[in-house]
């Protein structure tokens, strides 16, 4: 479970406005695309959801506790680019979430720990596409690669929600159809909440279960920093349409 | 091919044209020095290539009755000792101090002005401070070393750990990383490579407060040898002590090299 609500929140930099009283609901299981024009807030946004930044006013909280004030295992994340660590080979950069929960001081596990683990590493490499590439260091990678390396690195460690700016961005477009088609089939084995910020429309309504658009709805040309963004529309797309009919045929049958 | 940035010598021409200045410089000492002898035998400014060879057979191979020792290789370990000791101690005081303030805000808030001062204090000037409080034996040598050269180095370490993408130390946390498993997994294997270039960039400064401090006081060091011999002098000792210096500090300087190409992920950059 992980309702994601947004309760009056705004975000200020100084004098500027970014984000205005945005109030927001995000069901579970939902795949959320957040479109905008670039400077809207959308990074903004998300690095809220992630604690990364502390909201101005307002609070954010999933199944109505509020989230930590810093970054946590609860929400993953992949950034467009850097979310993976240069120093480890492949195998260890999927391995080092669990590793880290599991051996507080030395950051390792040892024996048969260690072997259990790396087999759910391989297995999860397997299952991104991977699984021939463990022994190498993700510079050695596509950048597509390198994307499906971030997101199995998030799975490792079960978040209830996957978080994702811009993840698809800077690949060519054979690369990125190939990343839709994972990322929904992760999404829908996982069973969790993405929010998902993107420039591109048609990828936001082939992914998402819903899109809302984050602009500027008033602007002052004499100060404009003085009014922020706000959510200005807010489509349920088809995918969830055809979600809920799969529920309803599964629940009938 | 008209621009001379477009025009590139073969691999077996760099090697000659690597050598040619090397020499070259021999040859005209060579010259120098058989004119200086041609006009008076007893010339002690630019000695021949005979007495180099017996100044320094005598040096490496004689035992000095005053010490008991042969003094070219007690010199060389004296020195090499004292730069090891201090480049030691300067690397690791500057990788654990450098990381622990790059990284975490509160210390580097308190202590960054404070580096940043330190490291503008000019060592020699300080040095007989350091005689004063530590006395006139090894402790003050290499304490003169590592004030000289650890604030260059954690500053170095500090600029590296803010090169770090955050999106990695936010991506980390998302994992579940402590500070201290940050520190550990993130932080101090993307340093390293960083440390191993800044002592070698470090390694002349090192030579000269080495020599600096043994001219002053010691009882043996290459520099000890050359300040001593300079009184008669003795310019059979003094040059050939500067090559083997010079040579010291080159074989330092690629064996850190080597070292840093060992480090597997130097070789994988990002975006590669
Ligand atoms: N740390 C900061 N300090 C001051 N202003 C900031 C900061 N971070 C973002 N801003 C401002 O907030 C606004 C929104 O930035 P944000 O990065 O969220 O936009 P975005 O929608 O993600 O844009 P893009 O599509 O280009 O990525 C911008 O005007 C930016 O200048
Ligand atoms: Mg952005």
């Amino acid at each position: 479970m992980a309702v994601i609500r947004f309760d009056h929140v705004t975000k200020t930099y100084g004098d500027t406005v970014v984000l205005e009283n945005i109030n927001l609901t995000i069901d579970d299981n939902e795949f959320l695309a957040v479109v905008g024009p670039s400077g809207a807030g959308k990074t903004t946004f998300l690095r809220m959801l992630l604690s990364q930044e502390a909201p101005t006013s307002g609070q954010i909280l999933i199944d109505d506790v509020p989230i930590a004030d810093e970054p946590m295992p609860d929400r993953g994340i992949v950034f467009q680019r850097y979310s993976v660590f240069p120093h480890r080979t492949v195998l260890r950069n999927v391995m080092m979430g669990p590793e880290w929960l599991a051996a507080p001081v030395t950051g390792r596990l040892f024996g048969a720990k260690r072997t259990e683990l790396r087999d759910r590493a391989q297995a999860m490499l397997d299952r991104v596409g991977l699984g021939g590439h463990a022994q190498l260091y993700p510079a050695q990678l596509s950048g597509g690669q390198q994307q499906r390396l971030a997101i199995a690195q998030a799975l490792m460690t079960h978040p209830k929600v996957l978080l994702l700016d811009e993840p698809f961005g800077a690949l060519d477009p054979g690369t990125r159809k190939e990343m839709h088609k994972l990322v929904l089939e992760l999404w829908s084995e996982h069973q969790m909440t993405i929010v998902m910020v993107t420039h591109d429309l048609s990828e936001a309504f082939h992914l998402g279960t819903r899109v809302i658009a984050v602009d500027k709805h008033r602007h002052d040309p004499h100060a404009p920093h003085r009014y922020g963004s706000v959510i200005t529309s807010d489509f349920e797309a088809k995918p969830r349409l055809a979600r809920a009919l799969q529920r309803a045929e599964r629940a009938a049958g | 091919m008209g621009r001379a940035i477009n025009r590139l010598p073969s691999r077996r021409s760099k090697i000659l044209l690597g050598a040619m200045p090397f020499i070259l410089v021999i040859a005209a000492y060579a010259i120098a020095s058989d004119a200086r002898h041609a006009v008076d035998a007893g010339d002690k400014l630019m000695p021949g290539l005979d007495a180099f060879r017996a100044a320094m057979s005598r040096l490496i191979f004689d035992i000095d009755r005053m010490t008991g020792q042969r003094l070219f290789w007690a010199d060389t370990w004296a020195s090499l000792g004292r730069l090891g000791i201090g480049l030691g101690i300067s690397a690791v005081v500057g990788l654990v101090v450098g990381i622990f303030v790059g990284f975490i805000p509160y210390l580097r808030a308190t202590f960054e002005p404070f580096f940043a001062a330190l490291s503008l204090v000019p060592p020699l000037a300080v040095l007989p401070i350091l005689f004063i409080i530590f006395g006139l034996g090894e402790l003050s040598k290499a304490v003169l070393i590592v004030f000289g050269i650890a604030p260059f180095i954690i500053r170095d370490v500090m600029l590296r750990v803010a090169e770090i993408p955050r999106e990695q130390i936010v991506k980390a946390q998302t994992l579940g990383a402590s500070t201290w498993q940050m520190i550990l997994g993130v932080v101090l294997p993307q340093v390293l490579p960083r440390l191993v270039s800044s002592v070698r960039l470090s390694l002349g400064a090192a030579w000269l407060f080495v020599i600096a401090a043994e001219a002053i006081t010691a009882e043996a060091g290459l520099g000890y040898r050359i300040f001593l011999v300079r009184r008669y002098l003795a310019m059979d000792v003094i040059l050939p002590y500067v090559v083997w210096i010079t040579f010291l500090a080159f074989a330092m300087d690629y064996a850190l090299r080597l070292i840093y190409d060992a480090i597997p992920w130097t070789r994988f950059r990002e975006g590669g």
